[in-house]
C-alpha cells in the first residue's frame, strides 16, 4: 500500500501560506486513497507557480512550456493510455496563454484530470491581472482597474459540453481531495478549477474573501442538469458555489481512435512488413 | 531514340487538371517511360490559372523543361499564357465549342470534349477522359493500359463507369490519331519503377521508420504528408492527430516522443514560426522529434502554393538558447524516403530534433524512381535495455557523458520515473538554479555536435571534377542543377557541382579543403540571398564569387541555370 510518504517530492519554492500547498496536499491524499503508485501517474504542467507542483510530488513529469501543458498531456495519453495523466497548471497558463488548447481539449474529452490553480492573479511574474481577475481590480499594470470582465472557465467548459466541471477551494480540503479523486476516476476530461489565494500578490481574493462567499452545492444538486449547471457557473461575487457543477458522460477521445483498440500505442509492435506491398501502389 | 516530350495541362482549379495529369503520368509510367510531373497552381479552390507539366522520356528525368510539345487547354487563358513556350511543331488541344479563339494557327486542334462526353456518357464529367484519349491518339499510345488504370480507380463502382470512360477515351483517340506528331510514344512494358512525389515519399519513409504518432495543422505545401499518413493510419497503426494549431502540434509530438514512440510533425514557414518555442523545448528536454519544414515563399503568408528555399537560416536558428539539431534537405523523393529514416535514427541516437527541409517543388513534383528498398531501413531506438534499467539503483535522465548523450528510457518501461522539464534541470530532470551545474549541462548538450558532425554524409560531387568552377546547391534544386551541369559539360563548358542533402552540422573541414580548389564558387539557390552559402561562409570564411538565385516562386529549369551561368559567370576551363 502506498502512503503519502511515497508522494513527497522536492522541497518547494512556494511562499509560506501559499494556496498551492493545499492543492498539493489534497492531490497527494487523493492518489494515495486511490492506491495509485508514482510510476502509474504522469504529472504534466506548464510554467508558473502552479506548474512547479509536479516536482513536489512523485510521478513521471512533463513540465513543458507556459500555456502548453495540455498538448503533451493528450499526446502521452494517446501514446500510453494505461497511464494516469494529471495536469496542474495555473489560470494564466490554462485560460490565457493556452486558451486554444483548453477549448479543444474539452471538445476531444481525453481521459485527463486538469487541475487549475486559480488565484486570479499572475504570481510568478509578480502581480499582473490574470484572465480570471475581476473587472475593476487595480494592479501595478492595470492601474485604472482591469477594464474587461473576467473569463469564466466553468461557463465556457459547460457551454462546450465538457464531461466533468468542478470547482474546489483550498479552504475546503476534504471536499477538494474528494473532487480530485472523482476527477481522476472520471472517464474523460475532468476540469477542477481550484480557488487558491496568492498571499503575496492578491490582496483582494484572500482566504477570508473566499470563505465569506464560497458555499458547497447541496447534496440534492443534480450535476447532469446543464441549464442549472450554467446558472451555477455564472454565480460569482457574493456567492460562489463549490463542488461538481456539471457531469456529462460522453465518449472518451482515445477510445474513439480505432488504432488504440489494440492496446497502448507504445506497446504495439512496429510492423513495416507491409511497406513492400504499399510500394506497389506507386507503380 | 532520345525521347523528351513535354505536355502541359492548364486550366482553372476545379476543372480536373490533376485527374488528367495523374492518369497520363501513370499511363506513360506503365508503358515503360520515365515521367517527371510538376505543378504550378494558385492559392484558390476554384478558378485562376493552374497547370501541370508532364515530361516524358526514355531516360531518367530529374527536372521539368520550359518548352511545350502538347498543350491541353481547358480554358483560353492557358493558351494565351503558354503561347510563347510552344515548340514550332507543338499541338494545342482545346474545346472550340466553349473557347472561341481569335488567333489562327495550324497547331490548334479543337476537340469537342464536352459534347463527346455528353453524347457518350450523358455528362461533361467524362470530358477529361476524352482529353486523355486524345493525347494517346496523337502519340499513338495504345489505350489498353488505360483500361487497367480505370479498373483500379473505379473497382468499387458501377462497371458502367469504366465502360463509359473507355468509350470516351476511344472517341478522343479517334479525333487525333491521324494528326502528324513529330514523335510517337508506343506503349511498352513497365520498367517496374515507381511514380511518387516528395510528400508521399516522406510519409512513406516515416512509416517505414516506425513512426507511430504524427500531428500537424494543415498548411500548404506540407499538407500532402498529413493527407498521406492519415490515409495509412489504420493500415499501419498510426495515430494521426490534426492539431488545433501548430503550437499544439509540436507540443503534441514532444509529448508523444517523451511517452515513447517515434513522432513527427510537418508544417510550412508560418506554422514553423509558431513552433519555434517547441523547437527550443525539444532542445531542452532532449526528446527525439522529426520536423518537416515544407518551404514556400515568404515573408508572412507570401505565395502559399509556390516554391522557395527561403527558410534554411530560420530552421538553423529557430528557438531560444543554444542546443544542437540536425538539418536534412532531400534532393528527390527517393532521397526523402531514406533520409527520413536517417533523420529518425539520428534523432533517437542523439535525443535531438531532426529537421527535414522540403519545399513545394519537392513536395508536389512526381518522379519516376527505382522502387524503394524497405530492407535498407534500419530502426535504431537507442533506449536503455530492460535489464540495464532493472540493475540501476537510481536513474538519472540527464547524466553527464563524454558524448553528451544521456541514458534514455520512457515512462512505464521500468519502475524508474522519467522527468522532463523545460526549466534548466539537474541530472534527474528536476528544476534547478544551481549555476555551476548549468554550465555542465549546457556543455553536455552541445558536446553532441562533435559526434553529430561525424554522422553527416558529404555532398554529391557531380560533373567535371577538373573544373575551376563549382556550383553549390542543396535540397530540391538537385534535378535542375544536375541537368544543367550535363548540358554545360556537353558543350565543353566545364563545371562541377557540390550538392548537399545533409546540411547541419556542416562538414566544415571538408568544405575548407574542397572549396579552396576553385576559382569560381557559384551559389545556386531558390532564394534571394543564398542562405546556405552564407552559412558556409560563416563557418569557413569562404565567400562565393557568383550567385544564381531564383525567388519568383518557381523552381529552376536546367536551361535557366545554363543561361545565367553563361551570361554571368562565363569562366570555365581546367584548374
Amino acid at each position: 500500500m502506498v502512503t503519502v510518504k511515497d508522494f513527497i517530492g522536492e522541497e518547494s519554492a512556494w511562499c509560506p501560506g501559499c494556496g498551492n500547498f493545499g492543492i498539493l496536499i489534497a492531490l497527494q491524499k487523493a492518489v494515495v486513497e486511490l492506491n495509485l503508485e508514482p510510476q502509474q501517474i504522469l504529472f504534466v504542467s506548464g510554467i508558473g507557480q502552479a506548474s512547479k507542483l509536479p516536482h513536489y510530488i512523485r510521478g513521471h513529469i512533463f513540465n513543458g512550456l507556459h500555456g502548453r501543458a495540455i498538448p503533451p498531456a493528450i499526446a502521452a495519453k494517446l501514446v500510453n493510455h494505461e497511464i494516469k495523466v494529471i495536469i496542474t497548471d495555473g489560470d494564466g497558463g490554462t485560460y490565457g496563454e493556452g486558451g486554444n488548447h483548453f477549448i479543444h481539449a474539452i471538445r476531444r474529452n481525453p481521459d485527463i484530470t486538469l487541475i487549475v490553480h486559480n488565484n486570479q492573479i499572475y504570481g510568478l511574474t509578480k502581480g499582473q491581472a490574470s484572465p480570471t481577475t475581476d473587472q475593476g481590480v487595480v494592479t501595478k499594470i492595470q492601474a485604472h482597474g482591469v477594464p474587461v470582465p473576467a473569463f469564466n472557465p466553468l461557463a465556457v467548459a459547460i457551454a462546450l459540453n465538457a464531461s466533468f466541471v468542478a470547482r474546489g477551494f483550498v479552504g475546503e480540503p476534504e471536499q477538494l481531495k474528494n473532487l480530485i479523486k472523482q476527477g481522476i476516476q472520471h472517464q474523460g476530461l475532468s476540469l477542477i478549477d481550484v480557488l487558491q489565494p496568492c498571499v503575496s500578490f492578491n490582496k483582494i481574493n484572500t482566504y477570508q474573501w473566499y470563505r465569506q462567499r464560497a458555499y458547497k452545492l447541496p447534496d440534492d444538486y443534480n450535476p447532469k442538469d446543464k441549464a442549472k449547471a450554467m446558472e451555477k457557473a455564472n454565480e460569482w461575487g457574493d456567492h460562489i458555489p463549490l463542488g461538481l457543477l456539471y457531469l456529462n458522460l460522453r465518449p472518451v477521445y482515445e477510445e474513439q481512435i480505432p488504432v488504440l483498440k489494440n492496446g497502448p500505442l507504445v506497446k504495439q509492435p512496429v510492423d513495416v512488413s507491409k511497406i513492400a506491398q504499399v510500394l506497389e501502389e506507386f507503380c | 531514340m532520345n525521347l523528351d516530350y513535354n505536355i502541359v495541362i492548364g486550366g482553372k482549379a476545379g476543372q480536373g487538371l490533376q485527374t488528367i495529369s495523374d492518369a497520363l503520368s501513370k499511363l506513360f509510367l506503365r508503358g515503360g517511360y520515365e515521367v517527371f510531373t510538376s505543378q504550378d497552381y494558385m492559392s484558390r479552390v476554384r478558378g485562376g490559372h493552374n497547370f501541370f507539366m508532364i515530361r516524358i522520356s526514355d531516360r531518367p528525368l530529374c527536372a521539368q523543361k520550359p518548352k511545350i510539345d502538347l498543350l491541353i487547354a481547358l480554358d483560353q487563358e492557358t493558351i494565351d499564357i503558354h503561347w510563347l513556350e510552344l515548340e514550332p511543331e507543338a499541338f494545342i488541344f482545346y474545346d472550340g465549342e466553349s473557347i472561341h479563339l481569335s488567333r489562327e494557327d495550324k497547331r490548334l486542334v479543337s476537340i469537342s470534349w464536352d459534347k463527346i462526353a455528353t453524347t457518350i456518357g450523358g455528362n461533361t464529367i467524362f470530358a477529361n477522359t476524352v482529353a486523355v484519349g486524345a493525347c494517346c491518339g496523337l502519340l499513338n499510345f495504345d489505350l489498353g493500359l488505360l483500361a487497367g488504370l480505370l479498373q483500379e480507380a473505379f473497382a468499387k463502382k458501377d462497371p458502367k463507369i469504366i465502360e463509359t470512360n473507355l468509350q470516351c477515351a476511344k472517341a478522343g483517340y479517334e479525333v487525333t490519331k491521324n494528326l502528324k506528331s513529330k514523335v510517337t510514344i508506343q506503349a511498352g512494358t513497365t520498367s517496374g519503377k515507381m511514380y511518387i512525389n516528395g510528400s508521399e515519399a516522406i510519409g512513406l519513409g516515416a512509416i517505414a521508420s516506425g513512426m507511430k504518432f504524427y500531428s500537424g495543422y494543415p498548411m500548404t505545401p506540407s499538407t500532402g504528408i498529413l493527407n498521406y499518413l492519415a490515409g495509412k493510419s489504420d493500415e499501419f497503426g498510426l495515430v494521426v492527430e490534426q492539431a488545433e494549431d501548430e503550437i499544439a502540434a509540436i507540443n503534441l509530438v514532444a509529448g508523444a516522443a517523451y511517452a515513447g514512440v517515434r513522432a513527427m510533425t510537418a508544417t510550412s514557414g508560418g506554422g514553423f514560426c509558431l513552433m519555434t518555442e517547441g523547437v527550443s523545448l525539444i532542445g531542452c528536454i532532449e526528446v527525439p522529434v522529426v520536423l518537416v519544414l515544407a518551404q514556400r515563399p515568404g515573408p508572412s503568408t507570401g505565395l502559399p502554393t509556390r516554391t522557395e528555399q527561403g527558410d534554411l537560416e530560420f530552421a538553423l536558428f529557430a528557438g531560444q538558447g543554444e542546443f544542437p539539431r540536425f538539418i536534412f534537405a532531400p534532393r528527390t523523393p527517393e532521397d526523402a524516403f531514406y533520409l527520413t529514416q536517417k533523420a529518425f535514427n539520428l534523432a533517437d541516437k542523439y535525443q535531438v530534433l531532426s529537421i527535414i527541409m522540403s519545399d513545394q517543388h519537392l513536395a508536389d513534383s512526381g518522379w519516376t524512381l527505382a522502387k524503394f528498398d524497405p530492407e535498407k531501413i534500419k530502426i535504431e531506438r537507442y533506449l536503455l535495455a530492460a535489464q540495464t534499467l532493472a540493475g540501476m539503483q537510481e536513474y538519472r535522465r540527464y547524466d553527464l557523458s563524454e558524448t553528451g548523450i544521456s541514458p534514455r528510457t520512457i515512462p512505464g518501461a521500468s519502475r524508474h520515473l522519467v522527468i522532463a522539464d523545460s526549466d534548466e534541470h539537474d541530472s534527474r530532470g528536476h528544476i534547478t538554479e544551481d549555476l555551476s551545474w548549468r554550465e555542465e549541462i549546457v556543455k553536455k548538450r552541445l558536446a553532441k555536435y562533435k559526434y553529430m558532425r561525424e554522422e553527416i554524409s558529404l555532398p554529391i560531387k557531380y560533373g567535371d571534377s577538373a573544373s575551376k568552377t563549382v556550383l553549390i546547391g542543396w535540397g530540391s534544386t538537385y534535378g535542375a542543377m544536375k541537368e544543367a551541369v550535363d548540358m554545360l559539360n556537353a558543350k565543353n563548358k566545364k563545371v562541377v557541382m557540390l550538392h548537399f542533402n545533409e546540411l547541419w552540422p556542416l562538414p566544415v573541414e571538408y568544405l575548407g579543403r574542397e572549396l579552396s580548389q576553385y576559382d569560381n564558387i557559384v551559389a545556386v539557390e531558390n532564394n534571394a540571398t543564398a542562405q546556405f552559402m552564407r552559412i558556409i561562409t560563416g563557418q569557413t570564411g569562404i565567400l562565393p564569387t557568383h550567385k544564381i538565385l531564383r525567388f519568383n516562386g518557381q523552381p529552376f529549369y536546367p536551361q535557366l541555370i545554363v543561361d545565367r551561368l553563361e551570361k554571368e559567370v562565363h569562366v570555365y576551363g581546367d584548374r
